[in-house]
């Protein structure tokens, strides 16, 4: 008889770990520091996320705003799977670094803003 | 960091230098803040500012220059100090006194920093005490609220606020005619400088605050270690810069990182005007000022103690005192456009030497008889049809100039050398000999240099071979006439002096001796 403990208990995944069974609201993108140059000059960006069956995390929102979002030489915003540096990163006005940078997994009503620190003053 | 270094004294009128960007934003914002303190720590100056609009070589349209000038303008009238909004243009109308060194300040001997604030706190006592006390800072200087246009636009009419077609399309072709983004770079930061320097003259501003972040100088520290201007660290980067003799420039900001600027604008609302930067025709051109900038910025990502290392490092670097060689009480010669010392007067200069034989080298002119009319050895007569006259005075700016100023100079006029000045056309060499390592030719001939005054410097006609012969200091009129004659051509060469082969506009009164 397999005993019961040798069965490694079923988990029940929770509802954030799959975006696929809670649609996310629409949360706001906001670009300011001369990077909304690359935004055709939006700086305030509302998004809805398309459902999909992995989490989104940072990773995920940059690919999908290099290709929804982006107008315009996207080197200068991205680079590989992560911004540029001398692009900051606030998610709800912190720093991401504090937030487990590419790895934070998106909540509702997440603000995030990215500033450009690059054209100097 | 005022406080801490006391070089402004109460009362003082100082230009703050706005370009909109988040750095000069941030520091407006303080400055205001300093002002408005009822503590004993106010900061007791006397604000103005001043905007350059940089529109026309950023490759924006008029009507985008408008628009930024607009929003500039409302910013800074909400702070209601005295303002001056200034266009790149107007750097073509600037005297040739910008060049000098102004007169140190007057001949009553300066007060130290406590005497001057006790003084003035007298002072303040005493009007509050005459019933003048309504009148706080802020209103005063409401009541001097100017719009200055130094190239005499009508204020009134916000339509005709650019300046004329004409001079913006000279200006765009000076910047066209540097080739490198480098060179438009220190271009830009030189006619920027220099205008900014002229408003806070003719105003009467003693000082002028630049907002360099901590990041921007660390950029600048390597980018100008790159550039040849390692000789000039401490006054490009350090908290005051006294080269210009009467107005001195003084960067407040450059303990601030540019993420804790971006964060304090953030989180206090600050505006800004965000105008794009100087941009190459091809992206893969870059600039050494961009390259340094990603470099130190991609290096700042993986170890955040970079910027401030390079910062730490580039504080310890102070002006030099005056050299011990040279006669005491003499002012060291000094460089023409930055107004640096000269450093390019050693002979033995390693870095000089070879690049000033390559182009004597490369720029030999064809003579039309053949060797033997080299061996004539007067001053190139023989050996060109006909030296445009601006040629000369453009030879003789490089002696005049320091190394990194040569560089961005040569950058000019190369270029319009190379898109084939028919003059030069004929001249230049296929193979010039002394380059491939052959010895040195025997119709080498001896070359004079083209003043007098200049020192003749010894270099030798290879680098490996053991003949010297004495040449000027830029190289002789023929060779470096072939060189600098078909300069940017803002003007026809025979007005050559008159607008300077790279725009500075000197008139043509101001002869060379007389810049001595």
């Amino acid at each position: 008889m397999i005993s019961a403990e040798n069965k490694r208990p079923l988990q029940t995944p929770s509802p954030s770990a799959l975006g696929v069974r809670r649609s996310l609201t629409p949360f706001n993108i906001n670009v300011e520091g001369g990077a909304e140059l690359l935004f055709d000059g939006v700086k305030k960006h509302q998004v809805t996320l398309p459902c999909q069956p992995e989490p989104w995390d940072i990773r995920n929102l940059l690919k999908w705003i290099k290709q929804n979002l982006l107008k315009e030489r996207p080197e200068l915003f991205m680079q590989g799977d992560s911004v540029r540096p001398g692009i900051l990163v606030l998610i709800n006005d912190a720093d991401w670094e504090l937030m487990g940078e590419l790895d934070y997994k998106l909540q509702d009503q997440d603000n995030v803003l990215f500033i450009s620190t690059l054209h100097g003053g | 960091m005022l406080g801490k270094n006391r070089v402004i004294f109460p009362g003082e009128k100082v230009l703050l230098a706005l370009s909109g960007g988040p750095a000069s934003s941030a520091m407006l914002r303080q400055v205001q803040e300093g002002l408005s303190r009822e503590t004993a720590k106010r900061l007791r100056f006397v604000p103005g500012l001043v905007y350059v609009d940089e529109g026309a070589v950023c490759g924006q349209s008029p009507a985008q220059r408008e628009e930024n000038l607009a929003r500039v303008e409302a910013i800074v009238q909400a702070t209601g100090f005295p303002y001056y909004l200034a266009h790149l243009e107007q750097a073509f109308d600037l005297p040739g006194s910008i060049l000098r060194r102004g007169p140190r300040g007057g001949d009553k001997p300066c007060p130290s920093y406590k005497e001057a604030v006790e003084d003035f706190i007298q002072q303040q006592r005493q009007e509050a005490a005459d019933g003048d006390g309504a009148a706080s800072l802020p209103q005063r200087l409401a009541q001097l609220r100017t719009q200055d246009m130094p190239a005499g636009g009508d204020p009134a009419a916000p339509g005709t606020r650019l300046p004329a077609a004409a001079c913006t399309e000279e200006l765009v072709q000076l910047f066209e005619a540097a080739e490198t983004l480098t060179a438009k770079e220190e271009l830009l930061q030189m006619l920027r400088t220099h205008l900014i320097l002229h408003t806070a003259r003719t105003q009467g501003y003693t000082k002028v605050m630049m907002g360099d972040s901590c990041t921007r100088v660390a950029v600048k520290l390597l980018t100008n270690l790159a550039l040849g201007r390692g000789a000039f660290l401490a006054m490009d980067t350090g908290f005051m810069d006294s080269r210009h003799g009467d107005v001195a420039v003084v960067r407040p900001m450059r303990e601030y990182m540019a993420k804790e600027i971006a964060f304090y604008n953030h989180f206090f609302g600050v505006p800004t005007v965000i105008t794009p930067a100087l941009r190459a025709k091809r992206r893969e051109k870059t600039s050494i000022h961009r390259l340094m900038e990603d470099f130190l910025l991609g290096l700042q990502a993986e170890f955040p103690s970079t910027i401030s290392t390079v910062y730490r490092t580039g504080e310890k670097l102070s002006t030099a005192p005056a050299e011990a060689g040279s006669e005491p009480g003499a002012e060291p010669q000094r460089c023409l456009l930055c107004l640096c010392a000269l450093d390019t007067l050693a002979e033995e200069d390693l870095a000089l030497e070879p690049t000033l034989i390559a182009e004597e080298v490369a720029q030999r002119p064809q003579g039309p008889a053949g060797d033997g009319c080299c061996h004539a050895g007067t001053q190139g007569s023989c050996c060109q049809s006909s030296p445009t006259p601006g040629a000369e005075s453009r030879a003789a700016f490089l002696p005049l100039l320091c190394y990194s100023c040569r560089l961005t100079f040569k950058e000019m006029v190369r270029q319009r050398r190379a898109r084939g000045g028919s003059a030069s056309s004929g001249r230049s060499r296929a193979a010039p000999r002394g380059r491939s390592g052959d010895p040195c030719p025997p119709s080498l001939p001896i070359q004079h240099g083209p003043s007098p005054s200049r020192r003749a410097t010894q270099t030798r006609c290879h680098p490996t071979c053991a003949r010297r012969r004495s040449a000027g200091a830029a190289g002789t009129t023929g060779d470096t006439g072939a060189l600098l004659r078909a300069g940017p051509g803002l003007a026809g060469p025979h007005d050559g002096p008159a607008r300077g082969a790279a725009g500075w506009a000197l008139r043509p009164g101001l002869s060379l001796p007389g810049l001595r």
